[in-house]
């Protein structure tokens, strides 16, 4: 495309690039975290909980883009004001690298007494989240992993992979108690590209061969509304008849659930994944099986072994008087018959 | 546009048509059978390579219906993108208009108000929205002297955040069931969304081929200082042309809204490159000056069949990103050829 080359039109076309720059800035940094949040549910008993030494806590997480995310920045400061020896210090949340280094460096210039750090990038914050070991300010690495094993004092996770060993463990009890015969299992996974979602679909496998099963039909979803509807639409296409589906991610569950009712399609049992407030309602209804949860507490947890190791005290439950080094979560499965007890966890899509 | 970089893109193009504004409009109305060849090829090797693979399961009434379906939402985008390209300027921001015009003919007031009274608010709202943010690119790009791509990429930043803002980054979920059914409805067996879509496409080729606006959209896109010499307003049309693609954003997001049940900032994602690149592949010229409603439909239908062909035959989205690619070259190469006959003739 070309324009006419007049000195106005230029200096139109410049400024109009500059606006556009600052739009895109302003566009990409808006963000606000509601506290609805609720209590991370204490059923340990100990006096960890009485109120120690005044600890600061630094915590940087990505943009809140998606209800998962919402939720984890949501519970971590709901997890904090329970706590009157807590004082956080929440950075805004953002997708770019550069800009949460620049957080954790400020972090580490206003001598916090711990950082919880949710990377953008695993990779990209290893090394000042290094820095900030080296400094004496303790670490806790939540949902995404640092590449160095320096680089953090705790590491908190969720369980991709084991979400799909649970999907795929219930698919194969579903085949049992149905007697089916030669089942057809489909799956929609999230975007094929990240790692999380090679783990997960490895986990289903996995789980499913334990039983001599395969998933018959795959597809690819991009973590959006629109995206589910459009692939669940195609997939149902391919399978006229469907015994199990597996829907790695309850955001775009929205948009599958949709593509179902589009086709006028229920005959088979949809498994969700992560625990939205949407699936916990249609398992309630009946009109969906089960969903896998993937806990979007890790930050608020992060939170509170932050306190425990800036208070140099241990976790209640353990013999051991140290916070451990790793907790990799538990990717339990919701149906009908556990709904009630993960209610309070669920979160808004 | 100036007239040089017109005359070397169409070499580009591969057609040679002639060079005067009068026999160009002259081509215009007689070529498209020929354009079009090429793309009906292609569709037809596309759906021969279904039915080889998947047999009964694609030839299947109910999947075409499903490729209509999904064709419709990005298809009437694309429309008015034809319009807006063919008459020489480019718009990035349709997918971040989508999602805005979802959002905010979603939200909780809206909902309420539509409650009380009908669920056209909700299709008024998103209307209104598509329209005002196409006013404003038209606005900024006719008299403000601003650059289309770079007009249309501020709208693509904001309009997006402000969805965000107004959403609160949630999916807001419709419950007026009445609007839900109404557009998930069929006609005489056709759904309600192929049924828009296809209004709108027809609506598209008259206005283009048949109309004073539409030779307008060839005059301004192909050269505007003759066309404002013959006595066009060139600006008021380009800032038209604009709003008639936001028309369509808002129609695309009432669709989107009704498909999935939700509005949310995430919808319309990417739909800028895929609404462009059906245009382009469906003969029109970037540059503008030369546009096909009909192509643009061929093109759109090209994409969504082939992602539901890999789909049946269980294929991965890396091989379907591949495939696309090969698929934009093959069919623009195709339909090259055939153009050059049909130039040829004419």
């Amino acid at each position: 495309m070309t324009t006419h080359k007049t000195p106005r039109r230029r200096i139109a076309a410049s400024a109009a690039a500059g606006l556009s720059a600052l739009l895109l800035v302003s566009a990409c940094t808006g963000n606000t975290s509601d506290s609805d949040g609720d209590d991370g549910g204490n059923t340990a008993v100990s006096n960890n909980d009485e109120t120690g030494d005044t600890v600061v806590i630094g915590f940087s997480g990505p943009a809140a883009d998606h209800g998962w995310l919402g939720a984890i920045n949501s519970t971590a400061q709901a997890e904090a004001d329970e706590y009157d020896d807590i004082d956080l210090q929440m950075a805004e949340g953002t997708n770019d690298p550069s800009q949460q280094i620049a957080q954790v460096e400020t972090f580490i210039n206003d001598e916090v007494d711990a950082i919880v750090l949710l990377p953008t990038d695993g990779a990209a914050l290893t090394q000042v989240a290094t820095r900030a070991m080296d400094a004496g300010i303790p670490v806790v690495n939540v949902d995404r992993e640092f590449s160095s094993p320096f680089a953090a004092r705790t590491t908190i996770l969720g369980d991709n992979y084991g979400m799909g060993v649970s999907a795929g463990t219930y698919a194969c009890e579903l085949v049992e108690e149905n007697d089916l015969q030669d089942p057809v299992i489909a799956e929609i996974a999230g975007i094929d590209s990240l790692p999380l979602t090679q783990d997960r679909s490895q986990g289903f496998a996995d789980a499913l061969e334990a039983c001599d099963q395969t998933v018959d039909n795959r597809v690819a979803a991009e973590f959006t509304v629109e995206s589910g509807e459009e692939q669940a639409a195609n997939l149902l296409q391919a399978a006229p008849q469907i015994d199990i589906i597996w829907n790695h991610d309850d955001d775009q569950g929205v948009g599958v659930k949709a593509a179902f009712e589009n086709a006028n399609r229920d005959e088979f049992s949809f498994i969700g994944g992560a625990g939205s407030c949407n699936a916990m309602d249609w398992i309630e209804n009946g009109e969906m099986e089960a969903t896998v949860i993937y806990p979007p507490t890790q930050a608020a947890d992060g939170i509170k072994l932050a306190r425990l190791i800036a208070q140099d005290k241990g976790m209640s439950d353990l013999v051991q008087v140290e916070v451990p080094k790793r907790v990799v979560l538990n990717a339990p499965v919701v149906d009908a018959d556990n709904v009630d007890e993960y209610r309070d966890l669920c979160f808004d899509s | 546009m100036s007239e040089h970089s017109q005359t070397t893109v169409d070499d580009q193009a591969g057609g040679s048509p002639p060079r005067t504004p009068r026999a160009r409009l002259g081509l215009l109305a007689g070529s498209s059978v020929g354009r079009n060849l090429g793309l009906v090829v292609a569709l037809l090797i596309l759906c021969g390579v279904g039915v080889a693979t998947a047999g009964s399961q694609f030839a299947d009434v109910d999947n075409m219906l499903t490729i209509l379906r999904l064709a419709s939402v990005i298809g009437v985008v694309s429309i008015g993108m034809t319009f807006v390209i063919t008459g020489g300027g480019i718009d990035l921001s349709v997918g971040a208009i989508v999602a805005l015009a979802s959002v905010w003919a979603t939200t909780l007031a809206t909902q309420t108000l539509a409650e009380d009274t009908h669920w056209i608010i909700i299709v008024t709202t998103a209307l209104a929205v598509g329209i005002g943010c196409g006013l404003i690119n038209g606005l900024l790009i006719a008299y403000g002297g601003v650059v289309p791509f770079i007009a249309t990429l501020a709208m693509l930043a904001s309009a997006r955040g402000l969805a965000e803002i107004i959403a609160n980054r949630r999916t807001q979920i419709v419950t007026d069931r009445d609007f839900v059914d109404f557009f998930r409805g069929s006609v005489l067996g056709i759904p309600m969304l192929v049924l828009i879509f296809a209004v709108v496409a027809a609506l598209g080729w008259v206005l283009l081929n048949r109309t004073t606006f539409g030779r307008r959209t060839f005059a301004v896109g192909g050269n505007p200082e003759a066309a404002r010499l013959a006595g066009i307003n060139v600006r008021r049309h380009t800032v038209l042309l604009y709003v008639l693609l936001g028309a369509c954003c808002g129609i695309a997001a009432v669709m989107i809204v009704a498909r999935t049940t939700t509005g949310t900032s995430t919808h319309g994602t990417l739909y800028e490159l895929d609404a462009i690149a059906a245009v382009v592949i469906g003969g029109t010229l970037l540059a503008g000056g030369r546009g096909t409603v009909t192509g643009t439909v061929f093109g759109v239908l090209i994409f969504t069949t082939l992602s539901n062909v890999f789909t049946l035959n269980n294929l991965s989205s890396s091989a379907q990103a591949v495939a696309k690619g090969v698929i934009i070259v093959v069919a623009v190469l195709l339909q090259q050829r055939f153009a050059r006959r049909s130039d040829t003739r004419t």
